[in-house]
């Protein structure tokens, strides 16, 4: 069964990123994260995110589009990157948000992943 | 004692007379979950006023008067519906005419009927939590990485079972202990480990390591001379008694660079005692051996030093008695303690690959293990280590490991 590990970050973990005193450890573990999901033969696919300053959303009302920049919402916590991982069921699946680095100063959401019908 | 003492001290009395009273109540109406609804209001008005007015006299009277007003109230308004529960409130209210002290103490029958062979055994230990000491789903579900939903739901169909079966719900009685020891033992060391697993934690209320001591105290208050509770509660006591030793400034600090000054030395001879009274009887277990080799890195206290060669002549032992994963990366971390690095990395190259590949503490192991044999693997194990940990604190201890490979 696939669920989607969802990595939401705060605007400080985001600049964590370019600041070269900080940088290593950022990705060093989001690395060995991805590693060890790869390792453990659970891994689908996954894409790490640039900032939300990056986004640039798209609404279309009836005949009247609105383009906005920025992400959909302005929340504390914005998407930072998912992964996509196949294990038997949600137990294993929060087993492994646990340990996203994410878990342990935003917030990791476990989705199960949506089967087409047919 | 201080506000917060004196509201734990409430809660724990709440606690204490809830699991009492449900005992009691689905001793006498073989339904676990009519049991729990009927004094689950009376719980929650002792929860909220006890911290502030004091823990009564009689606590369990206290609430045995209280569910029996709430259930008047409810017979009064709902006529035929309340009297679907005629049999619990039957029951409360033969309580309600008994002088306190004659109340018996069912809880032994309650832990016994938590291990049920018909309760799954993933669903025991929060089943125990729940009857027992009236967590709620929601703080349990935290502590087992399990959302608060499936939890209840869980909890529900393990109620269902017990009452669904021939019978209905029978608690345990004593005759079942030699048989269900084991299982009961297991579940109340689940819920230590439980806590253990979230003690960074322990401020949102999912530790439940002093939950778990409290259910063995309470099982050795029944069977005070039970060898292997007595070994339980002096395992799970030594390892609590190091809590203020293991952050340092919310750093990771592992057990051999801790600091024994501020390990809690009432609490290691407390331990100390429970495994002496254990010896006693002279029937060597899982639980007082697992409490020796505790015992064992307690002594730095006094001696200064770590005898590793009285914690691999015990790991030895446990792992006959104990053949687990677990136990088996205890028992390299041994012998690489004690200099041999070597037999750590058979024992742990031994273990299966299916078992080991999520394990966090077998690539922790092995990553000390081969940096000590010179073996330049211990960067990849060190790097899957850190990818298998949940605890922020040791991602940065292992991150911060001098064999950390260069990154690519």
């Amino acid at each position: 069964m696939q669920f989607t590990i969802l990595c939401l970050e705060r605007a400080e973990d985001f600049a964590r990123r370019d600041n070269p005193a900080t940088a290593g450890d950022y990705w060093a573990g989001w690395s060995a994260y991805g590693a060890a999901l790869a390792q453990a033969g659970v891994f689908v696919s996954g894409a790490g995110l640039l900032p939300p300053g990056t986004a640039v959303t798209v609404r279309q009302t009836g005949d009247r589009r609105d383009v906005q920049d920025g992400p959909h919402a302005d929340a504390k916590e914005q998407l930072g990157g998912f992964f996509v991982i196949d294990v038997p069921d949600m137990d294993a699946a929060l087993d492994w948000a646990a340990r996203a680095p994410s878990s342990g100063y935003g917030s990791t959401e476990v989705r199960p992943v949506l089967t087409m019908p047919g | 004692m201080s506000a917060t003492d004196a509201a734990r001290a409430a809660e724990r009395a709440a606690r204490d007379s809830y699991g009492r009273l449900v005992a009691t109540l689905a001793a006498r109406t073989r339904n676990l979950s009519a049991a729990e609804d009927a004094v689950a209001e009376a719980f929650r008005a002792a929860l909220d006023t006890w911290p502030r007015t004091g823990v009564p006299a009689s606590p369990e009277a206290w609430l045995i008067v209280t569910a029996r007003r709430v259930h008047g109230h409810a017979q009064a308004r709902a006529g035929t519906a309340a009297r679907a529960q005629s049999d619990v409130i039957r029951a409360i209210e033969d309580l309600a005419d008994m002088p306190a002290r004659d109340l018996p103490d069912d809880r032994l029958g309650l832990l016994l009927a938590c291990a049920d062979p018909r309760v799954d055994p993933g669903v025991r230990t929060p089943l125990m939590l729940q009857a027992v000491l009236g967590l709620t789903a929601d703080r349990i579900g935290a502590a087992f990485l399990v959302s608060p939903a499936a939890m209840g739901r869980r909890l529900s169909r393990a109620k269902a079972a017990l009452r669904d079966s021939a019978g209905g719900f029978v608690p345990g009685a004593l005759d079942q202990w030699p048989d269900r020891a084991e299982a009961v033992l297991e579940a109340i060391y689940a819920a230590f480990g439980a806590g253990l697993d979230s003690a960074h934690g322990a401020e949102d209320g999912a530790d439940l390591r002093a939950e778990a001591i409290w259910l063995a105290e309470a099982l050795a208050a029944v069977l005070p001379d039970d060898p292997e509770v007595l070994g339980l509660l002096a395992l799970m006591l030594h390892a609590r008694s190091r809590a203020p030793a293991q952050r340092a400034g919310g750093a990771y600090v592992p057990l051999d660079d801790q600091d024994p000054a501020l390990w809690d030395a009432a609490m290691a001879d407390r331990a100390d005692a429970a495994l002496r009274r254990a010896s006693r009887a002279g029937r060597f277990g899982r639980f007082q051996c697992e409490a020796a080799i505790q015992s064992v890195h307690a002594e730095r206290r006094i001696t200064g030093r770590v005898n590793r060669a009285a914690l691999v002549t015990l790991y030895a032992a446990l792992a006959q008695m104990r053949p687990t994963v677990g136990v088996a990366v205890a028992r390299a971390a041994a012998l690489m303690g004690a200099g041999d690095a070597g037999a750590a990395l058979a024992v742990l190259d031994a273990l299966p690959d299916a078992q080991v590949t999520a394990h966090q503490p077998w690539w922790a192991t092995r990553a000390h293990v081969l940096a000590a044999l010179g073996d330049p693997a211990a960067g990849d194990a060190l790097t899957r280590a850190i990818g298998l940990t949940a605890d922020p604190a040791v991602r940065a201890w292992l991150s911060a490991r001098p064999f950390r490979p260069p990154p690519r």
